[in-house]
């Protein structure tokens, strides 16, 4: 025979039971947003492509070397059915990027370097939130900078010496968007520096060198993994960036390497295909989703590899 | 014998050369960057500062009965409605001398924005005892007349190439003369929504619209990304599953933002048929892409909090969920705030995934509720960046100082969360 407090104790324990296992049920349930979304992203990018790749043959859409969306008003148009080749699209992408990873990449190291291994506290906490602010400025800024003022500079300095710039030259997004980089290099290198041992730095110092050769032979080449992990990382998002493009390059499809040119990037067609008012079931807009696919595959590589990079790095020193 | 002591020190000389010439590569790598940060700003105040002001035009206005409501009705829609060109055109030529011909009425008349009408039918409707008084009334300049008040059309350059005429610009001068054209403060810049015309354009909308848009992010990304965070940092066990769920937030939050937009498109507005342009649809796609960061920053907040307060609560007999929600979560709480508001602010500045979704609409009505198409501040930027009117560069930039004052003040609320109430262990 049980006493009507212990059943009572034992009711209360099951409802509480219950309340720990709903509770624990809510946070599972939360936790696969983050799976629901990925699997959302490549569902719908993956169906949409396929659609597209119905129409036109995904051979085509990567070897292709001309990219002229539009589609006929008249079935019997000439080039009725658009030319879809991505090539130009990921020249241009690539193009625009190196720009700008010519600009971040001594800027941002230099100053990542500088900030670990040389400069005062002070300094320091004066200057890193300084670069930070730098990556927290919207993007629509930094577009809106490159077309109203470098654009007009560069074009001006190209007349200046004879030259012709085109006024949506890649050079001018590719300047704004280094510029947009350097907090991403310089704040994860900072990381990567500060995260070499100080015992490496003892040994050379104890050798007699001085710190500079300290840290250019000693330091850096120790950090060059997680370095390189870090430009990845800049280069991913200089790929996915869309604003500065939008406003700062063109939308002709021009198959060049050359930055006083206006070239398109993909992230600019996408949003020029989907902007307009238009059908669903076009090709011009599913290439849109192709596109994206052909995108996120890009980004997500370059951003595993870099992570993988990274912490193996971070392991090694660990 | 060789001088070994002289040449060491030559060479040290050369080394420490070296040592002082990287250190300064440092500094002016740093310079640059920020002096571009300087320049950056220094040139969006400078082209946006001017916009603050707006420049208007007093007329004395006879609201003659018989132009503006003939039959005598006093409704208030015909009151809005009513011509009022005449009465405004007859004032002007009373302070202006020499206006006969039609071509110049027309002209005279385009010194005034196209809304200065539309003003005049407001506040006759508001107080339909104006009617058959006469009474000074300040009217919106139109763009042109604006900038040049504001000195940006060089009257010096040939006549073809300006739209304000060097009869236009005489006329200004009269009008200057008698006191009648003055700059104010701009209120059509806050109190409006967008509009062809850059003199009527206002960011009004565009900020309902983000604040909207980010209400909406707040309710969903917060606490999915505590519940998130407090899961994988307390209860989850080291298993696949765990392991995929972390892989996928990383990967989610290297994910361009214009994919996510693509995933809102497809998803939300063509798959769930939610409404298209609304910060509904804003919300929940900003809400996704700020997700990964939210988790991020709340897991290392998790993290730090000492296991010798998990430890305690348990030995006092508390479950797990009771230990976690009632004293480690608590103590998480400032440090995951101050991760969202962070995450917020860049939710504020994204515009590519709206464009998307179609928040890119030319919109003139303030939004009401999450479910009104709206667009928000920096797709109006990018909008109005567009626009071929040079009057609406300096409303692009003085949107673009709102926005980054809006910014930097999220940013300062999570430096004063962090310094006010984070607790180092």
């Amino acid at each position: 025979m049980s006493l009507p407090t212990e059943n009572w104790l034992r009711r209360k324990n099951r409802r509480n039971q219950i309340k720990e296992l709903v509770i624990q049920g809510v946070l599972i349930a939360s936790s696969f947003v983050a799976i629901l979304t990925t699997i959302g992203i490549v569902a719908s990018l993956v169906f949409e492509a396929f659609r597209f790749f119905d129409k036109i043959p995904l051979m085509e859409f990567l070897f292709s070397l001309e990219w002229s969306p539009q589609t006929a008003i008249r079935a019997d148009q000439v080039g009725a059915s658009g030319k879809f080749g991505v090539i130009p699209l990921l020249t241009g992408t690539l193009l625009i990027s190196f720009i700008a990873m010519l600009v971040a990449t001594p800027l941002g190291l230099l100053s990542a370097i500088y900030l670990a291994e040389f400069a005062k506290a002070k300094t320091r906490d004066a200057v890193k939130p300084l670069l930070e602010l730098l990556a927290g400025i919207p993007t629509v800024v930094y577009g809106f900078f490159a077309a109203l003022v470098v654009a007009p500079i560069i074009r001006a300095t190209g007349s200046g010496v004879g030259f012709d710039i085109s006024s949506e030259s890649a050079l001018a997004a590719g300047l704004v968007m280094g510029v947009m980089l350097i907090p991403f290099i310089s704040s994860l290198s900072d990381d990567v520096i500060n995260a070499v041992p100080q015992a490496l730095r003892d040994a050379s110092f104890g050798m007699g060198a001085t710190h500079e050769e300290t840290v250019t032979k000693v330091v850096v080449p120790a950090a060059t993994p997680g370095i390189i992990g870090s430009l990845l990382l800049a280069i991913s998002r200089a790929i996915g960036e869309t604003m500065i493009v939008v406003m700062a390059a063109g939308l002709a499809a021009n198959l060049t390497l050359n930055p006083f040119e206006a070239v398109t990037t993909m992230t600019v067609q996408i949003v020029t295909l989907l902007t307009g008012d238009q059908e669903f079931d076009s090709a011009k807009t599913l290439a849109a989703f192709a596109i994206a696919l052909f995108l996120l595959v890009l980004t997500l590589g370059l951003n595993i590899i870099a992570l993988h990079i990274v912490n193996k790095y971070k392991k090694k020193y660990a | 014998m060789p001088n070994y002591i002289l040449n060491t020190s030559r060479q040290m000389a050369k080394r420490h050369g070296r040592e002082k010439r990287f250190k300064w590569y440092g500094r002016i790598a740093i310079f640059i960057s920020i002096a571009f940060l300087i320049f950056m700003f220094s040139a969006i105040v400078f082209r946006g500062a001017s916009a603050f002001q707006q420049t208007k035009i007093s007329l004395d206005i006879n609201f003659s009965e018989a132009i503006i409501d003939p039959t005598s009705s006093r409704d208030p829609e015909i009151l809005k409605r009513a011509n009022y060109k005449p009465v405004v055109l007859e004032s002007l030529s009373n302070v202006i001398p020499g206006i006969t011909d039609r071509r110049d009425r027309n002209r005279v008349y385009k010194l005034l924005s196209a809304g200065a009408v539309f003003d005049l039918g407001e506040q006759v409707a508001s107080n339909p005892k104006l009617l058959g008084k006469s009474k000074s009334v300040w009217l919106l300049a139109s763009s042109e007349v604006d900038l040049f008040m504001k000195g940006k059309i060089d009257s010096n350059i040939s006549e073809d190439l300006r739209r304000l005429k060097d009869k236009d610009i005489e006329w200004i001068e009269i009008l200057k003369s008698q006191g009648k054209i003055k700059k104010t403060f701009n209120t059509t810049l806050f109190g409006k929504g967008d509009s062809r015309e850059p003199e009527m354009a206002g960011i009004l909308g565009a900020a309902i619209g983000s604040f909207f848009s980010l209400l909406v992010c707040f309710l969903i990304a917060f606490p999915l990304g505590i519940l998130t965070a407090v899961y994988l940092e307390e209860f989850a066990k080291k298993n696949f599953l765990t392991d995929f769920i972390e892989v996928n937030i990383n990967n989610l939050a290297a994910v361009p933002s214009i994919v996510f937009g693509l995933l809102g498109l497809s998803i939300f507005l063509n798959f769930f048929n939610l409404p298209r342009s609304t910060p509904l649809v804003g919300g929940i796609v900003l809400a996704l892409m700020t997700l990964p960061t939210i988790i991020i920053a709340s897991r290392s907040i998790l993290r730090s909090i000492p296991q010798s307060i998990r430890d305690a609560a348990l030995g006092l007999g508390a479950s797990k969920t009771q230990t976690t929600f009632h004293h480690v979560v608590p103590l998480a709480m400032p440090g995951m705030l101050t991760g969202t508001i962070l995450g917020m602010a860049r939710a504020l500045g994204e515009t590519a995934p709206l464009l998307m979704i179609g928040m890119v609409a030319f919109i003139v009505d303030i939004p009401k509720g999450v479910t009104d198409v709206a667009t928000s501040l920096p797709v109006q930027i990018f909008l109005w960046a567009d626009s071929p009117e040079k009057g609406f560069v300096e409303r692009t930039s003085a949107a673009i100082i709102v926005l980054l004052v809006f910014l930097i003040l999220m940013n300062l609320c999570a430096v004063y969360l962090r310094k006010r109430l984070e607790r180092r262990w």
